[in-house]
């Protein structure tokens, strides 16, 4: 029994020299110095688990946080900035005493184990973040990225990660509203499954991880603990103590959505009824980071009676259940006098609630097992001065070569067929090719407040039924770019994400971000991360969103091989009244198509350059962040006042793209020039930023130019919509019928 | 023709939401007295031919990659012969 060899306090303080397995817990020596050095004394077998889970670089952030600063160093003012960086999500208001809060998270690596399971529990994950900020969780999204769609893995892995999804959403009643799947070889042993989660609340409602007020109890509620998600504690448990268990505790770990709708509703009549003085969602690193998260923000300390936590597994170690990340649990602070209410609430929703411990008046974490202190900890020290690193950097030597490998010289399309053929090709290649095959698994309209999903620019919901006041969310990163220029690349994430929201119709408000990246230990990929960041702080500062928090996941590589950088940028907006929107679909014939700002020559990190020559090199679209806030405005403008039906962004697979999709959504042709002064080439497929392409009634083609007249928008007639073909004028033509052969038929013939 | 039976269970430590509504279930139903409950899968494969070491191995292999998800579930493969089935039916 583990109660004979258990580690306390006082047996720790006696026995100074006994080995721990430090090591195996992914501590490095002088970090196991520190601790010993904080504790004045060699810290116990719990003490030890939570410092290895804590210092991590999942929970730390030790190797991004003196990057990651930036963002509050360089945040632009903003008045809609209610809660910042460093509680579970950034919160922003939205006007009519609504408040949002909304954040994206990595869940890569479980979901590589495991797909199904890995993508369904980052899922879980969100809407528990999401709900621990006192907000009513409304929609998710989740940015995707894969190895090569063709590749074998690919088909064990997708198909999972995405059933994953749609299960866990769908059972929770979620809206998935949008996302993006992207597949380059570099993702093939390092998927990427990011998920993000909108919620809404009231001003008032809004909540925080913080216990305070000596005597209130701490109660941990929901499901019970159980062996899962235990990563490194295994080697703790079976070197330090006696092995009872089972040898090896998968990190893998089952989430149940039913459990966690009836958390969430529970919760929501928990903050009805104001019942709660702090609260946390329990998730990575469990326990161990709830309590040492609520009592540091807290002014008093912590004591927690850890036998009372309710198991699945009575076996468990108190090492274990500190380190389990057992799904679909809080923990909240509660006054005395409400703990009855609180317990009556749970009872109601069938959900187990337990009181683990109080805020107590000293200043320290306590843990006791069966009556036995076992951690004694400063709960800061645990929480939020973990180690923070200044990792070396250094631009890799192969940068110049990748960017002097110029993309706009690559054998150009010789004649009007190749153009037409290479086009057919771009808009079928996965990358460019539909994803509703994906995205129909996903229930996007459960709720009945979605107005825009997938394959829309943004999702976008209604939250308030009588002034129809909604908010938008689109999320964008191309590692190509990124990988060619990280500076560059990440404000071209964050340049999409706003130009995809305003085209929808919505004010950009602040952003989330979500930082995949290599190992931190390589000064190629750190440099690749002090550039992005830097990037992107910059790039919020002009455009004046705020960064309201996210997450940072490193180490995504297969042995030296890093993934392309993937900086990916969620950017929220606020919109009036959804009847205001501009969805993609050209859907009047005879209406005028204009394009809007300027188009170069600029193919590095095209899809053209990747599907047809399958080159990576030269340098990304120039960022002009200025002409992006204009173009925003402009779109923004153009839908209130009802000047445009359609609006689409200009990214990856340039103009053909965007009106391929805006023709098949409509189901109508269109009749295109190209501009003087350009080459149909040029035209069709550069990749130039800050562009949209927008569906002009004829009854408002002078409003609207003069508008951009006035404004100093570039803007260009280049056709009307009509027919059943696209139709290139003194260059080709396709029917809409091949288009969608093309278009749609590339995802269901690999994957399903 | 020989039974072999794969059956296949999540790993004790992993969540089992099916088993534990099935456990809340019973009580309202009256049956009282059951602690825990773990919910399975059982695999009957009819071999053709004999069940040598060899069709053992291929079965074993089958189950380790297609029947169970051995990131989270167990199984263990029994041989079935068709008196056991009889001895198991009379008890």
């Amino acid at each position: 029994m583990t109660l004979k060899t258990l580690d306390t306090v006082k047996h720790a303080s006696g026995t100074p020299e006994a080995e721990q397995p430090w090591k195996e817990l992914g501590l490095k020596e002088d970090e196991y110095a520190r601790i010993r050095e904080i504790l004045e004394r060699r810290p116990t077998g719990a003490e030890l688990a939570m410092y290895s889970v804590m210092w991590s670089e999942h929970c730390s952030y030790k190797s991004s946080k003196v990057h990651l600063k930036q963002f509050g160093e360089k945040a632009p003012a903003n008045d809609a900035m209610l809660v910042g960086i460093g509680e579970n999500a950034g919160v922003v208001d939205v006007g009519q005493g609504y408040a949002v809060t909304f954040k994206v998270e990595s869940h890569n690596h479980p979901s590589y184990i495991e797909p199904y399971q890995g993508a369904a529990t980052g899922v879980g994950g969100i809407v528990r973040d999401i709900l621990a900020m006192g907000a009513r969780p409304v929609a998710v999204v989740d940015p995707l990225r894969f190895g090569a769609a063709d590749h074998p893995d690919t088909k064990r892995v997708l198909p999972g990660v995405v059933a994953g999804i749609g299960g866990y959403g769908n059972c929770l009643g979620l809206p998935n509203i949008g996302g993006e799947v992207v597949f380059d070889a570099c993702y093939q042993g390092n998927p990427l499954v990011n998920a993000g989660c909108i919620g809404v609340m009231r001003h008032e409602d809004i909540h925080l991880a913080k216990a305070s007020g000596p005597g209130n109890k701490v109660i941990l509620y929901g499901a019970r603990t159980g062996g899962d998600g235990i990563g490194g504690v295994s080697v703790l448990a079976s070197e330090t103590f006696e092995s009872t268990g089972p040898a090896k505790r998968p990190a893998v770990q089952v989430g149940d959505p039913f459990q966690e709708k009836l958390l969430i509703e529970c919760t929501l009549e928990i903050f009805r009824e104001k019942l709660v003085a702090g609260i946390q969602d329990l998730g990575g690193a469990g326990l161990s980071c709830a309590t040492s998260e609520l009592a540091s923000a807290g002014s008093g300390g912590m004591r927690v009676e850890l036998d009372t936590v309710p198991l699945r597994d009575a076996t468990l170690s108190p090492e274990e259940i500190l380190m389990s990340e057992s799904q679909e649990r809080m923990c909240a602070v509660v006054e005395p006098d409400k703990v009855d209410r609180f317990m009556e609430i749970c009872e109601k929703w069938d959900v187990i609630a337990t009181v683990i411990g109080e805020v107590t008046e000293g200043e320290r974490l306590e843990i006791f097992w069966h009556g036995e202190q076992i951690v004694d900890v400063p709960p800061r020290s645990v929480a939020h001065d973990g180690p923070v690193y200044h990792r070396p950097y250094a631009r890799p030597d192969w940068q110049d070569a990748l960017q002097a490998d110029d993309a706009n010289k690559l054998a150009r399309p010789a004649n009007s067929a190749e153009l037409r053929e290479q086009v057919l090709r771009l808009i079928a290649s996965p990358n460019q090719a539909s994803k509703a095959w994906i995205t129909d698994q996903y229930d996007r309209f459960v709720q009945g407040n979605t107005v825009l999903a997938q394959p829309e620019d943004a999702g976008m919901v209604r939250i308030d039924e009588e002034s129809n006041l909604g908010v938008a969310m689109a999320t964008d990163g191309n590692g190509r770019y990124a990988k060619l220029d990280p500076y560059a690349g990440a404000q071209l994430a964050l340049a999409e994400a706003y130009r995809n929201v305003a085209a929808s119709g919505a004010k950009p408000l602040a952003i989330s971000d979500c930082l995949n990246f290599g190992s931190p230990e390589d000064p190629a990929v750190m440099w690749q991360f002090a550039e992005a960041t830097r990037g992107l702080a910059d790039g919020c500062l002009q455009l004046g969103t705020p960064v309201t928090g996210g997450n940072v996941s490193l180490y995504n590589q297969t042995g030296e091989t890093a993934i392309h950088p993937t900086p990916v940028v969620a950017v929220l907006g606020v919109i009036d009244d959804v009847n205001r929107r501009t969805p993609i679909a050209f859907k009047e014939e005879g209406q005028l198509l204009y394009l809007l700002g300027e188009t170069r020559e600029e193919f590095g990190g095209s899809a053209w350059s990747q599907v047809v020559h399958d080159h990576l090199g030269g340098l990304p679209p120039a960022v002009d962040l200025d002409r992006e806030k204009l173009l925003g405005e402009i779109l923004i403008s153009a839908s209130r006042d009802g000047m445009v039906d359609a609006a689409h962004d200009l990214s990856d697979g340039g103009l053909i793209q965007a009106v391929t999709e805006s023709c098949l959504r409509g189901g109508n042709g269109a009749r295109l020039v190209v501009p003087d002064g350009l080459d149909a080439f040029t035209f069709l497929l550069s990749e130039s930023a800050g562009r949209a392409v927008v569906s002009v009634p004829r009854s408002e083609e002078l409003r609207f130019t003069d508008m951009c007249g006035a404004r100093g928008l570039p803007v260009t007639r280049i056709g009307v919509v009509d027919g059943d073909a696209i139709e290139i004028q003194g260059e080709f033509s396709v029917t809409l019928a091949e288009l969608k052969d093309a278009h749609e038929g590339t995802i269901p013939a690999l994957l399903a | 023709m020989a039974r072999v039976v794969v059956d296949v269970m999540l790993k004790p430590e992993i969540l089992d939401p099916q088993g534990q509504a099935v456990q809340r279930a019973l009580p309202r139903l009256g049956f009282e007295g059951i602690a825990d409950v773990r919910q399975g899968k059982r695999f009957e494969l009819e071999v053709a031919g004999p069940v040598d070491d060899a069709a053992l191995a291929r079965i074993h292999e089958m189950a380790e990659t297609f029947l169970a998800n051995t990131v989270i579930e167990d199984f263990i493969v029994k041989v079935e012969s068709e008196k056991a089935e009889k001895a198991e039916e009379s008890k």
